[in-house]
């Protein structure tokens, strides 16, 4: 938006001359050229506060300092940030923030990249005037992912706005007042909220910090790596932090517009994961009962014999947060050595109509899109815990574009922002919940029912709550109606899914699908599909093979599991999956883990390097492409997943598996995607194609609860990591509190 | 039971009242005057009520709230609880501990102290028994922490009884407003 000249005021910074736009405060201006006025409470994502007074500058003829982070612009204003005054004020503030402060840098976690230490370098005297006694107050205990330092607060309250307009669920407050004024939740309790760590990057001194990294290393010894976050399709943006080969903290990188400067808990603190006991460090051959450590040579040629014996009769499961490149050399292997059968949708139960598949799941929108989005249906999606920071962004386009968002679910659940409608009904109910809302729709708009819907509706009637969904839908210009992993879940998917791409044509609403995993997209992109080949072309119908469902059910003489899958854990289908391992004469796992569960049902682990320690790239649900390189050391003798498949394809003597890095690997994908974007499929899911709808199948009953999997039990590394797993969210799924 | 229930609000719409698990531990009483305040401010600013809900709930539970009490005023006015602790913790007239039905504050700012003010309490504590901050074993009266100025200096000294100023004061008139105290 290009501001017109009413819309500008002039003044000066320092004696330069500036424009800014109207109604910007003294600090915008500043930032935006480069001038720096000291801050604390002040921070660009959270509303204005104005109570620390760090930012005190002098503006010409006002009587005193003005704090420019809450000072309003006007025209010919002139204002001083290093003048005698200013920097006089500023000095002053500094002095009385540090009476309370217990200046305990040495023992700080914060020391080194503390906003309190810099400014104090900069501002703060030499020698403290206060000889009085300091207060003192009370640590909180907020649960085992914050630590506290409460002497530390300089009541900032950042920690306290983030709560109120971010989180949207405040948890911290301000008690007590003047002298005896704290932070804290007042009754003891843990913040709950999944976006809670972020408190401990806001807070500018050492009161709030990460539990699981407290003393765990110095900001200056460690080196930074970009990374992308591995449990969702959301691609949020971190940097790891490693000192000596370890992976110590994960924290935001910020991104305005995928995560702007926020990170969910989950991948902040799910790296504690990688350090289990469990840890593959070496290759395990399973001989008669036992297994053995073996070296890689042999392991690989082991590995090797039994692809090429089983030829056609392979089965691949990848898993979904696996690099692209990995599932893309897996798709690769699987096709070279004659078989199809190859799937990353591991708790997909219904597969019907796949011809109606998009290229890729997708939300439809950009992801800073959503935060204009204005009429949202989200059908069978525990939405905050399946992808948290879309979560967030769907509650700013409620809280600041008054968009409507309604729900189809199971049971009712708290969100962070006012909901339109929830429609809520057991599971097996959920295909007749949307075809009360498209009744209702077609109702409003006088339009027509479809014919193919008509089946699902004769013996139903809307009520008020289908009513209001269709309302909110309607509401505005930009409509989405999401599928979320519940849905997906589901035995009767495709209905579900038909029946949605019928409402999102009538409505003209865009149809997402919130595919589990941190690649999905990149999974279908690769050809890790049965029934696609790379870039989202269909197969000839020969050459299609069998989905994880049927896969299992064939029971296949040799399965390969890539990634941290386990049986127990991660498919529709334990009972089955245990079925088909158990009878068959290889079950090769490459992976990060060798739990128990997985070694009662392999016959051979080669140990794989887990998401942070891997170079490789993700697609996220918005369809970006992102880059990482390995942040830290995988341990023992644990390999990157793609030379593991490269090398196995080499062992196998299939042409074309001479890439030399993952980044070759990716650009040969690219390539290839490329060269069939003409053929490929739609990029989205086509609301127009004729549904099976008629052919309403007898849904296998499900149990509701099945479908919801815990926020921290979705992939092996979240199951072993102990702070979340320690979380009153994770307790509270195990049914301890 | 179920009290949720519609309450006109000044702009002419309705607030629909919070449910809740402890939204019982208030009182009819207590609700309707809870609802008299929401009454007095536009839909969405029931936050504002809050000072008026804390003070009848306290009077209802005879002189301090527990968090019980004023989780029950988050739930009814659907609020986050912290934002009712909040402002029970930072004005002085809420205690947030158990304590005395009546409370009672001796002034010993400058005018008062310069008048006396601080035998007055030195003879309340005697007389009580009891130090300045705590209450009688009864729970007949709170002794509450030493007050700042009550901005009544010209009766100094003075001191405030459950919000009713008392000035001028003597031993004897002291005893006599204590024991009138039920
Ligand atoms: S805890 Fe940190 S963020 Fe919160 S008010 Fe204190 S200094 Fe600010
Ligand atoms: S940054 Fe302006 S008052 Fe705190
Ligand atoms: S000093 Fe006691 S009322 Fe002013």
């Amino acid at each position: 938006m290009s501001a017109t000249p009413e819309d500008l005021v002039n003044l000066e910074v320092d004696g330069r001359p500036v424009q800014a736009k109207k109604g910007s405060m003294i600090i915008h201006v500043t930032d935006s050229i480069g001038e720096y006025v000291p801050r604390f409470c002040y921070h660009e994502k959270l509303p204005i506060a104005a109570n620390c007074r760090m930012c005190l500058v002098e503006v010409e003829k006002a009587p005193k300092p003005l704090p420019a982070c809450a000072t309003p612009v006007v025209e010919g204003m002139k204002v001083y940030t290093r003048s005698p005054v200013a920097i006089g004020a500023q000095k002053a503030t500094m002095e009385f923030l540090l009476i309370n402060h217990p200046l305990d840098c040495p023992i700080c976690d914060q020391g080194g990249e503390c906003e309190l230490q810099d400014l104090a370098m900069g501002f703060g005297r030499d020698i403290a005037r206060f000889n009085e006694r300091k207060r003192v107050v009370k640590d909180k205990n907020l649960g085992p992912l914050v630590s506290t330092d409460m002497t530390r607060c300089i009541h900032c309250t950042r920690c306290v706005r983030f709560g109120a307009d971010i989180a949207g669920i405040p948890e911290l407050g301000t008690t007590g007042r003047g002298e005896n004024m704290q932070i804290g939740t007042y009754i003891e309790r843990s913040v709950e909220h999944e976006l809670s760590g972020n408190i401990i990057d806001l807070c500018p001194v050492g009161a709030l910090n990460s539990k699981p990294f407290r003393y765990q290393g110095r900001s200056w010894e460690m080196s930074e790596t970009p990374l992308i976050a591995a449990h969702d399709g959301f691609g949020s943006n971190l940097y790891g932090h490693v000192l000596r080969g370890k992976l110590k903290r994960v924290v935001p990188r910020p991104h305005d517009d995928i995560n702007e400067t926020w990170i969910s808990d989950r991948d902040r603190f799910s790296y504690e994961g990688l350090l289990a006991d469990d840890r593959l460090t070496r290759p395990l051959l399973r001989k008669g009962k036992d297994w053995c450590e073996v070296d890689w040579d042999e392991a690989l040629q082991v590995a090797a014999q039994e692809l090429k014996a089983a030829g056609q009769a392979l089965g691949i499961l990848v898993h979904p947060s696996s690099t692209t490149e990995e599932a893309a050399l897996a798709a690769e292997l699987a096709i070279a050595l004659g078989s199809a059968n190859i799937d990353h949708r591991l708790r997909q139960r219904d597969f019907r109509d796949a011809a109606a598949d998009a290229r890729q799941p997708a939300l439809g929108y950009a992801l800073s899109e959503v935060d204009h989005l204005s009429g949202v249906l989200v059908i069978g999606s525990n939405l905050r815990s399946e992808l948290p920071m879309l979560g967030h962004r769907l509650r700013k386009a409620v809280t600041r574009q008054g968009a409507k968002v309604a729900f189809i679910d199971a049971v009712a659940r708290d969100y962070h922002f006012e909901v339109a409608a929830q429609c809520i009904a057991d599971a097996n109910a959920w295909a007749h919940e949307i075809a009360c809302v498209i009744r209702v729709v077609c109702e409003s708009l006088s339009a027509e029912t479809p014919p193919s819907v008509a089946n699902w509706l004769h013996s139903v009637t809307p009520q008020a709550s289908h009513r209001a969904a269709a309302a909110a839908l309607l509401s505005g210009e930009r409509r989405a109606i999401w599928l979320g992993a519940m849905a997906l879940r589901h035995p009767a998917y495709v209905d579900l899914r038909a029946l949605a791409s019928e409402l999102a044509r009538i409505t003209s609403a865009r149809l997402g699908e919130l595919a589990e995993g941190a690649n999905a997209a990149g999974a279908w992109l690769a050809g890790a599909v049965p029934h696609r080949d790379v870039g989202g072309v269909a197969r000839l119908a020969e050459r299609v093979g069998l989905n994880t469902r049927d896969m299992l059910a064939a029971k296949l003489p040799v399965y390969v599991l890539l990634g941290a899958i386990e049986p127990a854990h991660d498919l529709a289908e334990p009972a089955l999956a245990e079925a088909a391992f158990s009878q068959a004469r290889s079950v090769i796992a490459i992976t990060p883990y060798a739990s128990e569960s997985l070694k009662s049902q392999a016959t051979l682990l080669l140990p794989m390097a887990a998401f942070v320690e891997t170079s490789g790239s993700y697609v996220s649900l918005e369809g970006r492409w992102q880059s990482q390189t390995a942040a830290a050391r995988a341990p023992g003798e644990a390999r990157p997943g793609w030379k593991i498949l490269r090398v196995l394809g080499n062992l196998c003597d299939l042409p074309g598996f001479a890439y030399e890095s993952s980044e070759a690997v990716r650009a040969h994908l690219a390539s290839q995607i490329e060269s069939v974007a003409g053929s490929a499929v739609p990029s989205q899911l086509l609301t127009q194609h004729q549904p099976p709808i008629a052919a309403i199948k007898d849904a296998a009953h499900i149990d509701t609860g099945e479908l919801d999997i815990p926020m921290y039990d979705i992939d092996a590394v979240l199951r072993r990591s102990p702070a979340l797993q320690a979380t009153s969210t994770a307790r509270r799924a195990r049914g301890e509190l | 039971m179920s009290v949720e229930h519609a309450v006109p609000t000044s702009d002419g719409k309705q607030f629909v009242t919070g449910e809740g698990d402890k939204v019982a531990l208030l009182s009819a009483h207590t609700r309707a005057e809870i609802d008299h305040w929401i009454g007095r401010f536009p839909l969405g600013r029931q936050r504002s009520a809050t000072l008026s809900a804390l003070r009848f709930v306290q009077e209802q539970n005879d002189g301090f709230l527990t968090a019980d009490l004023m989780d029950a005023i988050a739930q009814y006015l659907k609020l986050p609880s912290i934002q009712v602790y909040e402002v029970a913790t930072f004005y002085s007239m809420f205690e947030t501990h158990e304590c005395g039905r009546h409370h009672v504050s001796v002034c010993t700012n400058i005018s008062c102290w310069l008048n006396g003010g601080e035998d007055i309490l030195a003879h309340c504590e005697r007389k009580l028994g009891i130090q300045v901050g705590e209450s009688t074993p009864d729970k007949r009266i709170f002794l509450k922490k030493e007050e700042e100025c009550l901005a009544a200096c010209t009766g100094a000294p003075m001191m405030m009884v459950d919000h009713v100023f008392h000035e001028n004061l003597t031993p004897e008139k002291v005893d006599q407003i204590l024991d009138e105290l039920k």
